[in-house]
């Protein structure tokens, strides 16, 4: 009953997406105002039809009707209901109904926040959109199908994989991450219409900019919640493995955030035009490449790949998706003329351009990497992977330069500089670069990647905090009290500018954090016996005796550990070895102490009797990344939020051509 | 194409010229990063293999980067004196690594069971392994004897090992 309420609900929102799809499209072409009206409304259709199957499939994850396929699959009676309910994206079937849920969210408000405007792109934005629902209807409905009929019902399910059970950041990593990718296709619907439109006005640059900067937010901290989970769960101590998984969450992330960059330039100066549309085009396809490789299992098992049809239905999706695109940017590029020209590289918008110069080396150097694996085992049936010494070493000097520009280029004024701006503006941060290298350097960095990166980024600190400070004192120079200068300048009015100096200043301490933790870490295994004790790193360790937890899903074993420095105890940590009952190999879970200075990290390796092998972990800094990457996203969301200069700035930009102010609105 | 406004007096050749040069100049470095992303790849790629697999690279086996897979052979485990260092074979049908580890063994590690050690060839000849992982995956069982190490699935259970 229950399943085949849900599957009707899904094949109505497949004929619902794909007639809207069709009709926006036709109404867009005819230039059909009752086209549009009709496209909307089977827009809001669809995603009633898509939650309304989600909110199913929940009903009967809660009420255990194992006679739903999915529930069958991943659901228990024994596990809490924080599990049950989380367990709709615990497998793939279910995380493709999770992927059409959010789809639908977006799509109706998208669609509802546009509803008086744009009324020229937006039955192609639609249409994209819903060709995009009808693409994950049909998935849902045929390969995945999640809702179907199990003939003999069991009394009870499997419940979802232990890893995930493991730690609560499992819970909410994977939803970031959905609203992320799934995001993306929004700002591709707009560029798509853009495209298709062959014009790209200045009014239609905020919804595609603030389109892209939503699920920007959401991916930016769904990257790093997936690499905190690891550390905190997988016991190796670190964060990032250049894993096919990682990566694919990476890549979109990279060219989203060169076409933010690119988009400032196109509304500043009305060129890169094509160029933005083109790095929106990738960012959506880098999505579905990612699910395709990290959801139908090419890096997983050979199994689940030939056995569900789900793999191959999605890379038909992104061949129709990648060919559709770049036919419609090789038609249509040129019609989204630039209207000016540039002035030299001196200039931010110079800095702009080897910034997406950048990143884009940066996508390809991991796309490369990733793919690579994938291609030669298709052409050879040889298995292999490249190693993390390819990654680091190429990353790591393109991550340095991307860290300079962010120093150089906002210290720059828009249009060309003079020696002598470019001298006033460049020189005073050598202050900044000169104190946070010679700290590194005093508290022992030798590694000269790190202190170049702490160079740049002491560099990139003073010019963020220059450009935050700036307004305020032309304000209190004009005469403004300084509360109400402060308050002005970066709340009410200068927003946008405001947020985007935040994410500027996160970003400086994420890539800081980054070269420190991964260069000034200490690791040792150690054996003790009880009532032994270790040092590493001036910090000892003494073990002082395990004990034994019971859960009802599972049984856990603590190793207590002592830590103390010159006499004094610093903490008391107690790392465990899990035994989860649907898993025959037990699982570690290391204990964390975080100052911030840096982590105490110990992770079980073996308990046997009295003895227990233990891996200790010190990391400097570590625990920066995640406050600064929370920053960034509270910085994105700062730029988001509609001022009152927002307006002013609409209304300006639809001159042609825009000088710079004083200031600069970004 | 785009219009000059604000500079009417630049002319068309000249900005052809430009043009020219900066397509020229995007070429050059998207061929030298090419060639240094490719000479990085090739420097650092990570081989799956097995035991026959092993012996049939031959001499590419020696300082490449390798995860072999197979299962710990029966009464090969020697724990040698000093903290946490061990030898073992690692066999598969067509062959025997012998493998020595430096690091503590984890909880599962013991005969007749899957595993993966990462590390190289020396010439001493033996396996040096750098990392030495167990299953953590429920589905993965050890190949039984006469069974070829269905790939895929080891470097499924190297990543939940990881």
């Amino acid at each position: 009953m229950t399943s085949s309420l849900g599957r009707l609900l899904i094949l109505l929102s497949l004929l619902v997406s794909t007639t809207g799809a069709v009709l926006g499209y036709a109404a867009g072409w005819k230039k059909s105002a009752d086209g549009l009206k009709w496209a909307r409304r089977f827009a809001f259709t669809f995603s009633l039809l898509m939650i309304g199957a989600t909110l199913v499939m929940e009903y009967a994850l809660i009420s255990h009707d194992f006679s739903v396929g999915y529930v069958a699959q991943v659901g228990s009676r024994d596990v809490p209901l924080w599990v049950t309910l989380v367990s709709l994206w615990s497998s793939l079937e279910g995380s493709i109904l999770f992927w059409g849920f959010i789809l639908a969210a977006y799509i109706a408000g998208a669609t509802w926040l546009t509803r008086n405007e744009h009324i020229e792109y937006m039955p192609y934005a639609i249409g994209t959109w819903l060709f995009s629902g009808s693409f994950f209807s049909f998935l849902i409905a045929g390969p995945a199908s999640p809702f179907q009929t199990v003939a003999n019902p069991p009394m009870d399910g499997p419940g979802p994989n232990p890893l995930l059970q493991n730690h609560v950041l499992m819970a909410i990593h994977p939803p970031f991450l959905y609203l992320g990718y799934v995001g993306m296709t929004i700002p591709f619907g707009f560029a798509t219409a853009a495209l298709l439109r062959g014009r790209l006005g200045q009014s239609f640059l905020r919804p595609l900019r603030n389109s892209l900067l939503l699920p920007w937010i959401f991916l930016t901290i769904a990257i790093m919640l997936g690499g905190w989970w690891a550390y905190e769960v997988l016991g190796w101590g670190g964060y990032w493995a250049w894993d096919p998984v990682e990566n694919a969450s990476l890549l979109p992330w990279l060219t989203a955030t060169a076409a933010l960059h690119s988009a400032l330039v196109m509304e500043r100066r009305g060129s890169l035009k094509g160029w933005t549309v083109t790095l929106v085009q990738a960012s959506f396809l880098l999505t579905i490449l990612g699910t395709f490789m990290t959801r139908s299992g090419v890096f997983n098992s050979v199994h689940s790949f030939t056995q569900s049809s789900i793999g191959p239905t999605i890379l038909v999706f992104l061949a129709v998706i990648l060919i559709g695109s770049v036919t419609l940017l090789a038609l249509r590029i040129d019609s989204l003329e630039s209207d000016s020209r540039f002035e030299g590289p001196l200039s931010r918008e110079g800095f702009f351009l080897i910034n997406n110069l950048l990143f884009v080396l940066f996508t390809f150097t991991v796309l490369i990497g990733t793919v690579f694996p994938l291609v030669v085992e298709a052409l050879k049936g040889k298995q292999m992977s490249v190693g993390r010494p390819y990654f680091d070493s190429m990353v790591v000097p393109i991550g340095a330069v991307l860290l300079f520009i962010l120093g150089v280029g906002p210290a720059l004024p828009w249009g060309r500089a003079s020696k002598e701006q470019a001298k006033r503006a460049l020189l005073p941060p050598l202050i900044g670069a000169t104190i946070v290298a010679g700290i590194g350097l005093a508290l022992g960095v030798r590694n000269p990647w790190t202190i170049i990166t702490l160079a740049f980024g002491g560099y990139a600190a003073q010019v963020t905090l220059g450009q935050m400070w700036l307004p305020v004192v032309q304000r209190i120079r004009r005469g403004d009290s300084a509360g109400h200068a402060i308050i002005d300048s970066q709340l009410v009015r200068g927003r946008r500018r405001f947020g985007s100096y935040l994410i500027h200043a996160g970003a400086v301490i994420v890539i800081v954090a980054i070269a420190v933790s991964s260069t000034m870490r200490t690791q040792q295994e150690v054996r003790l016996n009880r009532g032994e004790s270790a040092t590493v790193g001036g910090y000892t360790f003494t073990f002082t005796g395990t004990d034994v937890k019971q859960e009802p899903h599972r049984t856990s074993t603590l190793a207590h550990f002592d830590v103390t420095k010159n006499g004094r105890q610093v903490a008391q940590l107690a790392p465990r070895m899990n035994q989860y009952a649907a898993m025959r190999d037990p699982l570690g879970t290391p204990d964390v102490h975080t100052t911030l200075k840096g982590d105490i990290y110990l992770s079980i390796m073996n308990i046997e009797g009295d003895a227990v092998g233990v891996n200790v972990i010190l990391t400097p800094m570590v625990g920066w990344i995640w406050w600064a990457v929370l920053l960034m996203g509270a910085g994105g969301i700062v730029a988001l939020i509609p001022g009152s200069r927002a307006v002013a700035l609409q209304a300006r930009s639809e001159s042609p051509v825009i000088q710079g102010d004083e200031v600069g609105a970004n | 194409m785009s219009t000059v406004m604000n500079h009417p007096s630049v002319s068309d050749a000249m900005r052809r010229r430009s043009r020219l040069f900066m397509v020229a100049a995007f070429a050059v470095a998207a061929v030298a990063f090419i060639v240094i992303a490719a000479g990085g790849i090739n420097k650092n790629l990570v081989y799956y293999w097995t035991p026959t697999d092993l012996h049939a690279a031959g001499d590419k086996a020696y300082g490449a980067t390798i995860r072999l897979g197979g299962m710990v052979a029966p009464g090969s485990i020697k724990k040698l004196p000093g903290m946490s260092s061990l030898e073992f074979d690692v066999k598969d049908t067509g062959g025997v690594v012998h493998v020595k580890s430096a690091g503590v063994p984890p909880q599962m590690f013991r005969e007749n069971i899957g595993v993966v050690v990462e590390g190289t060839m020396v010439r001493d000849g033996y396996f040096k392994c750098n990392r030495l992982m167990v299953s953590h995956n429920n589905e993965y069982r050890a190949p039984k004897n006469g069974h070829p190490v269905d790939k895929k699935q080891m470097e499924q259970y190297i990543k939940d090992a990881q």
